[in-house]
């Protein structure tokens, strides 16, 4: 198109007979988009509720409207699944930016699910003696107070809680909703953020070791906000080559079966250069999310940091949401470049499981352990994506829905168990557990065997069908390397139950706490998933395996 | 002038920025080369829309810089934070957790 008339389009326009009735009034489909629709809904009120109500009676409305909120959300994507929404009718709603397809429902469902149990591990207050008679929970009494000040005291000794963290949660969930049903670039970028930056100040709410708490939320802030950057950059040139933010005008001009081809895109249409630059810096934002090697330096100290709580529902939920938006973007916009991206991919999944197992093998605390931990399991589960198959979607998905629960459990676990300091994390003083406490000590068995993908528990089924997968798809040798990896990491994990069982405890020694109900639900609800998908996966594999179709 | 000029000058602010956020020790310019980035970001959208003849790119420079405008307001926030308990905004002083 010539200067002349690319100008025109904004300054002719008013010379146009009527202009206005020009625009097309745009179609959103509320129906659709009810799931996302009701959680940011709900997070809007409250907002409200922390301007509104009064400071006491403050977290039982945020945990009602919260819990709320969840379920219906929950509801409707069940209701949407079952009227064909994600198989027969599955389309694109709201003009083009939001897919509904099997994948995406199936996924919200998954992301939702995860937050509920998350959200009880949240408001759990009993871990803690009262301070002062008033309930105290995982989150600091006043996030502005300077710690170990004297308005932070205050703040204790007034009995304040950080209830805006059901709010931020809220807002988390609607961007992680969106994240991987995105379908153009600029929903993808905006739900990116969306998630993200109420995750950064989550992070920053720990009531103990407020320190390295905020440093957590600054690493985790800033090498975000640079992997968003390159995400972006990547947005702006993959919009140059192909002239528009729509993944299926984006998968067109990639296949070279475009119909209309103008000046413009004829001129950087031929342009690899921006193709493949563009393609490789989005992916790379994405892979920071999940914490694949090598974008994932910000993983174990983010995950050590944050408020425990905040570290199970981020290993869950933000890897769940990243990688749907991975697997979308890989089959749906760049599977023209599959040549070029697998090669690649084939490299970051070796190194990520690689290097997930073998730095665990050093650590000594249990939260940076269960970190390299999902390090190595985001290798698996790229090990899923690689496939190229609709076997690789379905068992990705599975993956994601058995992994979220035993580590939403596994978090969950480590909060119980405390000393004077607040969560005694260092792995000397877990010894022993297993004589003090045999309950606790069996159930985080049993998530660490699942962990290690031991038969009978989700983790088992779930590497299966990834490894199965892989090898189907032509990528045998990475099948190899992902066993002698799980091989690595059972060592590290039956290393912590050795420990936990035969070890003597030591004198001064933690205490476990005896949790509410709602953490109680939480590791419950982590166990039963752990076991039922471990035991009987058929089901939920043909679940999966009837959702693994996207929709262009 | 040819727009793909502008796309080089993007892809130089964007490098600057990347340089910036590697080398810099002050959280505060850390994250003002970020910032730097998303803009470099934005010139290359609005090039991009001159190049196709298209608006999208331009609209798209719109929600980058509300996305931005927020991302301020929660990096500010964290930073202030962490500068009021330790005086000091050094990203090389935030080392608690290293092994």
């Amino acid at each position: 198109m010539s200067a002349t008339a690319v100008h025109s389009l904004w300054t002719t326009a008013a010379t146009a007979a009527d202009p206005i009735s020009k625009i097309d009034t745009p179609k959103i489909e509320y129906g659709q988009l009810a799931p996302t629709l009701i959680v940011v809904g709900a997070a809007v009120v409250g907002v409200l509720v922390e301007a509104f109500v009064p400071r006491k009676s403050r977290y039982y409305a945020q945990m009602f409207v919260s819990v709320v909120a969840l379920v219906a959300a929950f509801a409707t994507v069940v209701a949407l699944a079952a009227d064909g929404y994600g198989t027969t009718k599955a389309g694109i709603a709201a003009m083009g930016a939001i897919a509904v397809d099997g994948p995406a429902l199936f996924l919200q469902g998954t992301i939702l699910l995860a937050s509920l149990v998350a959200l009880f591990t949240f408001a759990e207050r009993r871990l803690d003696p009262q301070a002062h008679g008033n309930p105290v929970d995982s989150f600091a009494a006043q996030a502005a107070s300077v710690p170990g000040s004297e308005s932070e005291q205050k703040a204790v000794r007034a009995g304040f809680t950080t209830t805006e963290v059901f709010p931020l949660l809220l807002f988390a969930v609607a961007g992680m909703l969106i994240f991987p049903a995105a379908n153009d670039l600029l929903t993808l970028f905006v739900a990116l953020e969306v998630f993200s930056l109420p995750l950064y100040l989550l992070c920053a709410l720990a009531r103990r070791k407020r320190l390295m708490s905020q440093e957590a939320a600054v690493k985790y802030f800033l090498l975000g906000a640079f992997a968003s950057a390159f995400t972006l950059f990547g947005i702006a040139l993959l919009y140059g080559y192909a002239g528009s933010m729509s993944y299926g005008a984006i998968a067109q001009v990639v296949d070279g079966s475009v119909v209309e081809v103008t000046p413009a895109l004829a001129d950087t249409m031929g342009n690899d250069a921006l193709l493949l630059v563009g393609g490789a810096l989005i992916v790379m934002g994405l892979l920071f999310k999940v914490g694949a090697v090598p974008f994932h330096m910000w993983t174990p100290d983010v995950y050590q940091g944050a408020p425990t709580p905040v570290t199970g529902f981020m290993a869950a939920a933000t890897k769940v949401a990243a990688f749907g938006a991975l697997l979308r973007l890989l089959y749906v916009v760049l599977p023209g470049l599959r040549w070029d991206w697998r090669p690649v991919m084939w490299g970051v999944a070796i190194v990520t499981m690689l290097g997930g197992a073998i730095v665990a093998i050093t650590q000594t605390d249990i939260k940076r352990l269960l970190a390299y931990s999902s390090i190595a399991h985001a290798g698996f589960i790229l090990a899923g994506v690689i496939a190229t198959t609709p076997d690789g979607i379905s068992s990705v998905l599975f993956y994601l829905a058995a992994y979220s629960f035993v580590t939403i459990g596994a978090f969950a676990v480590v909060t119980l168990v405390r000393d004077a300091g607040g969560e005694a994390t260092h792995l000397s003083k877990w010894a022993g557990l297993g004589r003090r406490s045999p309950l606790v000590a069996a159930v985080f068995a049993v998530f660490l065997l699942a962990f290690a993908g031991i038969p009978l528990t989700s983790g088992f089924a779930g590497k299966f069908a990834v490894f199965k997968a892989a090898a189907e798809g032509g990528a045998a040798p990475l099948v190899v390397v992902g066993v002698i990896s799980s091989a690595v990491a059972a060592f590290f994990y039956i290393r912590v139950i050795v420990l936990m069982f035969f070890s003597e405890p030591r004198p001064e020694g933690p205490t476990v706490a005896v949790p509410s109900p709602l953490t109680t639900t939480a590791i419950a609800v982590g166990v039963a998933v752990t076991v039922v998908l471990g035991v009987a996966p058929q089901y939920f594999l043909d679940l999966a395996g009837q959702a693994g179709t996207f929709v262009r | 002038m040819n727009p793909v000029n502008y796309l080089y000058l993007a892809a130089l602010l964007f490098t600057i920025g990347a340089t910036g956020v590697l080398i810099r020790r002050n959280a505060i310019v850390v994250f003002m080369c970020v910032e730097l980035m998303l803009n470099a970001c934005n010139l290359a959208f609005v090039a991009f829309s001159r190049m196709h003849g298209n608006l999208d790119g331009q609209i798209i420079a719109f929600f980058t810089m509300v996305v931005a405008a927020a991302e301020v307001v929660v990096g500010l926030a964290i930073i202030v934070s962490l500068f009021r308990s330790r005086h000091s905004a050094s990203v090389d002083d935030a080392s608690l957790m290293k092994l």
